[in-house]
């Protein structure tokens, strides 16, 4: 460093060394901003020039004379109940994943730290494991022919057949979502100051008032993340219902894919496409600010 | 910075939007002229599945000395989707009524008919047909009728050959229905239970089939499987192609409790039909394997292991009886009566796809 | 950091009970896969007819999946490579310097996780087949769909995931010891090589084996901007699965099942080794 007795001149080149800092830190930031310039926002501004397109009878893009039109589509009776079944099933997918993963991140949080370990390397390897293949697993589960069949017709319950229900999707997307409520739960909960829940619970009669005063709001940073890493795929699913699902009743990702490879309706595709984005960042932006940012 | 690179963004968008209008016009990969036999690549095809014999397209692999790599789809629509968005096959099977919408958008290439002197076999019905005069964009691959199959254990053996078994809700109701996920033929269907033509280009017809799939208890709508879910139990009666059935069903044990049959009211006739995209990239190998195909033995291989009827006159010689004498295979003169071809509607097309989707829900 | 003794009462059986339940609800169907992808029953996977290797056997054999795992694994390891280094680099930027507009690339970053896979597809698709089109009218040259397109969209959503694994770990990190190391050495560069980067190397690594598994495990996007020749081993089961159920699937899944531990396990062992160190 350049030693300098002079307080303004080393004001001036400290001012200067900052202004270095602040340029190579944008330099090295720079591949991305660009990567994701190309790659993502023209992408998204692309969608958002077809949405105003209009559909030529053959199923071609018009993109001179631009309209809203197909955003007036978006207020049709078969999308309001197509986005809600989609909303309703995504909604029920989180309670449900929360419900069952918090009191599971909860038990591995408080076991010893070698029991811990194990305990989640025992996640991990379902979470890594390929989402197709598991959902593929409940496909040969729920047929007539299928093992929960099967096992019910040995209880004289007679044939089930699950498959191509809404049921079979909403069991997919909890198994398929689970272990991504469960991680981020469990890293909240494993950080979270025992010492307080120790004394909530000598403070408190109720070991319930002690969990709801202390340790839920402790570990709602855990719920918040798990929730959108649950809820955000769950509405765009497009996997899980295609292959559990009968397509007798449409979810939001199959009706988006549908409007580009078998309707053609590139314009209408787009303005779903862009409407779902957009809800969905204004329900995460919604969501951070009550739940406290901490992904 | 920041505000360059949103200007950049800006710019790029408007650029690409500005292209598209532009719109460029161009012959294709179709200029170069092909003699027979000739090949300039390997051959990508696009095509139904359980479609082709693999061992067929082995042999024409080993004969021309080029690898052939399949690709499915499961209906017109979402082949003619891929083909728009740009993506290079050199030999695609579209039905009779997409070939006059392909050749409307200029999709396909005219058909260089010195390259494929086995055009001659074709039976002169298929050779000049409606859906492509002269036949100067398609040549027939195969042709069959849309029908339903089902399981007699659950039906009995008496059954009403009808759509009632999916729409009367008195005959339906005895195990799973699976429909083609396919508004032509399955609002077709609909159509035709209710008398009307499955061409129809008016309004209420259309919304009277629609409200008829909407009420009808319908398991699955199913482009793929419907022979599979046949055979497993999943469904009694089964929406689908009559060779698809044919040829699955062939295997199966105790094949002889499941029928295929086109329902009395009437419904689809069918021709799929080679041609070659605009922007094919190997067009001289895609002429030479539609000369293979039209060959009169090859032909026949196609029939006698897809079992879909074959447009080829000269193939009949060597296609097994069996096959020729099946009427569900090759429907008689006065069934055909009762069969339609689907027939493009122009403008009016996409009301099939909206209302069908409706129902669907 | 101890969680504190636990009392032993009907709520910690009910939640033991609950935690046995759900690796029950987890392992089970994985468990029911790979029984029956010894399965000699061709038509119906779901009913047992007799063991047998053959569908292992196919599944060498047959081009089709032998050509989709070649292209899942060009594609992943490309775009694991780039996305990793693009990706640290991004994190770096926003957590250890401060300059304008920060916020706004902080939240182009953030965008690709938020938005459902569906949306993306669409935008992809949109972008290559509008940006193809424009080339083949400026240029005359045609491009097409294929494992670029692939790789450059896997590229796109991964560098995000890896930002935010590494950013994870530089949030965690002391920056003291760095501004140290600065004072020491006499270059940035030399600060980033010899402290900064063994430090936020498990950061590093867990963003790259992130990257990886997403690329391996994609579906719709992969099927939006695939072309003929250019399948992936997910693309290409999801076909098989839309078009009947088979002890091959079967098979197929599970040998992604054990690459992926695989893979998880090298990963532990690498962390272990790390820690140690």
């Amino acid at each position: 460093m350049v030693q300098t007795a002079d307080p303004v001149e080393r004001a001036s080149l400290e001012r200067g060394a900052r202004k270095a800092e602040s340029r190579r830190g944008f330099l090295i930031g720079l591949p991305a901003w660009i990567y994701l310039t190309i790659f993502f926002a023209i992408p998204l501004g692309i969608v958002f020039v077809y949405s105003l397109g209009t559909r030529t009878s053959t199923g071609a893009t018009r993109l001179e004379d631009l309209n809203f039109d197909s955003y007036a589509r978006l207020a049709e009776p078969l999308v309001r109940q197509i986005a809600w079944r989609s909303l309703t099933l995504a909604v029920i997918t989180t309670a449900l994943c929360l419900l069952i993963g918090y009191p599971f991140a909860y038990f591995v949080a408080t076991r010893s730290r070698a029991m811990r370990n194990v305990l989640l390397v025992l996640i991990m390897i379902p979470f890594w494991s390929n989402f197709l293949v598991r959902t593929y697993a409940w496909r040969v589960l729920l047929g007539s022919d299928g093992l929960v069949s099967q096992i019910t017709q040995l209880l004289g319950l007679g044939e089930t057949r699950l498959l191509f229900t809404p049921s079979a999707v909403l069991i997919g997307l909890v198994y398929g979502f689970l272990p991504f409520m469960i991680l981020p739960l469990y890293a909240s909960i494993e950080r979270m100051d025992w010492s307080l829940v120790e004394a909530g619970r000598d403070l408190y009669a109720s070991g319930w008032t002690a969990f709801r005063k202390i340790t839920w709001p402790l570990s709602r940073p855990g719920v918040v993340a798990g929730s959108i890493l649950v809820f955000i795929p769950a509405i765009g699913a497009y996997v899980t219902p295609a292959i559990l699902g009968g397509s007798t009743s449409t979810l939001l990702g199959q009706y988006v894919v549908d409007q580009f490879l078998a309707a053609r309706n590139w314009p209408f595709g787009s303005a779903l496409s862009f409407a779902i984005m957009s809800v969905m960042l204004l329900a995460t932006v919604i969501y951070f600010r009550v739940g406290g940012r901490n992904l | 910075m920041a505000s360059k690179l949103r200007l950049i963004a800006v710019l790029g968008v408007v650029a690409l939007v500005a292209a598209a209008c532009g719109g460029d016009d161009d012959a294709g990969g179709g200029d170069a002229t092909c003699e027979v036999d000739q090949t300039d690549g390997d051959l990508l095809l696009y095509n139904w599945s359980e479609y082709i014999d693999p061992d067929l397209l082995t042999a024409f692999a080993e004969q021309h000395g080029v690898t052939v790599s399949q690709t499915f789809y499961d209906s017109n629509e979402s082949m003619l989707a891929q083909i728009q968005m740009g993506q290079a096959y050199d030999v695609i099977v579209p039905s009779d009524y997409m070939v006059t919408i392909m050749v409307d958008d200029g999709l396909i290439v005219e058909l260089q008919r010195d390259a494929i002197p086995n055009l001659a076999n074709l039976d002169p019905t298929f050779a000049d047909p409606a859906y492509d005069p002269g036949g100067r964009y398609s040549a027939a691959y195969q042709w069959g009728t849309t029908g339903l199959a089902v399981d007699m254990d659950v039906v009995g053996e008496d059954f009403e050959p009808s759509w009632g078994l999916v729409f009367d809700p008195e005959l339906a109701g005895q195990g799973g229905i699976s429909m083609l996920n396919d508004p032509r033929e399955t609002m077709g269907a609909a159509l035709k239970y209710l008398g009307y033509s499955l061409n129809s280009t008016s309004l209420d017809e259309l919304q009277e089939a629609a409200d008829l799939v909407a009420a009808a208890n319908i398991t699955k709508f199913d482009s793929l499987q419907y022979t599979d879910d046949l055979i497993n139990g999943e469904v009694a009666v089964s929406h689908g192609f009559s060779g698809t059935f044919f040829f699955v069903i062939d295997d199966v044990d105790g094949w002889d409790r499941y029928a295929y049959f086109v329902p009395e009211e009437g419904g689809t006739v069918w021709v799929d039909n080679m041609s070659i995209p605009t922007n094919a990239e190997h067009p001289c190998t895609a002429h030479t394997f539609i000369n293979f195909i039209l060959d009169a033995e090859n032909g026949a291989a196609l029939t006698n292991w897809n079992y879909s009827a074959s447009p080829n006159e000269a193939a009949e010689e060597f296609i097994d009886p069996e096959i020729l004498e099946d009427e569900s295979i090759y429907p008689s003169e006065e069934s055909f009566e009762r069969l339609e071809f689907i027939v493009d509607t122009g403008d009016f097309e996409i009301n099939y796809t909206d209302y069908f989707s409706r129902a669907r829900n | 950091m101890n969680a504190g003794r636990r009392r032993r009462g009907p709520v910690q059986r009910l939640l033991a009970a609950n935690a046995w339940l759900v690796y029950a609800f987890l392992y089970l169907p994985i468990l029911v896969l790979i029984a029956f992808s010894f399965n000699a029953n061709e038509r119906n996977v779901s009913v047992w007819t007799g063991g047998t290797l053959k569908w292992y056997g196919e599944v060498f054999q047959n081009p089709n999946v032998t050509g989709a795992i070649r292209n899942s694994l060009v594609v992943a390891f490309v775009a694991t490579l780039v996305s990793t280094v693009i990706g640290t680099a991004a994190a770096i930027s926003l957590e250890r310097f401060r300059y304008r507009g920060q916020r706004g690339y902080d939240g182009l970053l953030y965008m690709p996780v938020i938005i459902p896979d569906v949306t993306m597809a669409v935008m992809m698709l949109l972008f290559f087949a509008q940006g193809f089109a424009m080339i083949h009218g400026l240029f005359g040259v045609r491009f097409t769909f294929g494992l670029g397109t692939i790789a450059l969209s896997h590229i796109a959503f991964n560098i995000s995931f890896v930002a935010i694994v590494v950013r994870a770990r530089l949030g965690q990190m002391d920056p003291s010891i760095e501004e140290a190391a600065a004072d020491l050495y006499a270059g940035r560069w030399a600060t980033f090589r010899k402290v900064t980067l063994p430090m936020i190397l498990p950061g590093v690594l867990g963003g790259a084996l992130l990257a990886l598994t997403l690329s391996l495990d994609d579906v719709v996007i992969t099927s939006f901007v695939t072309g003929p020749g250019s399948t992936t081993l997910p693309v290409y089961v999801f076909g098989l699965v839309r078009r009947g159920v088979s002890p091959l699937i079967n098979a197929v899944s599970v040998l992604m099942l054990v690459a992926s531990m695989v893979l998880v396990g090298a990963s532990l062992m690498v962390q272990r080794a790390r820690s140690r160190s």
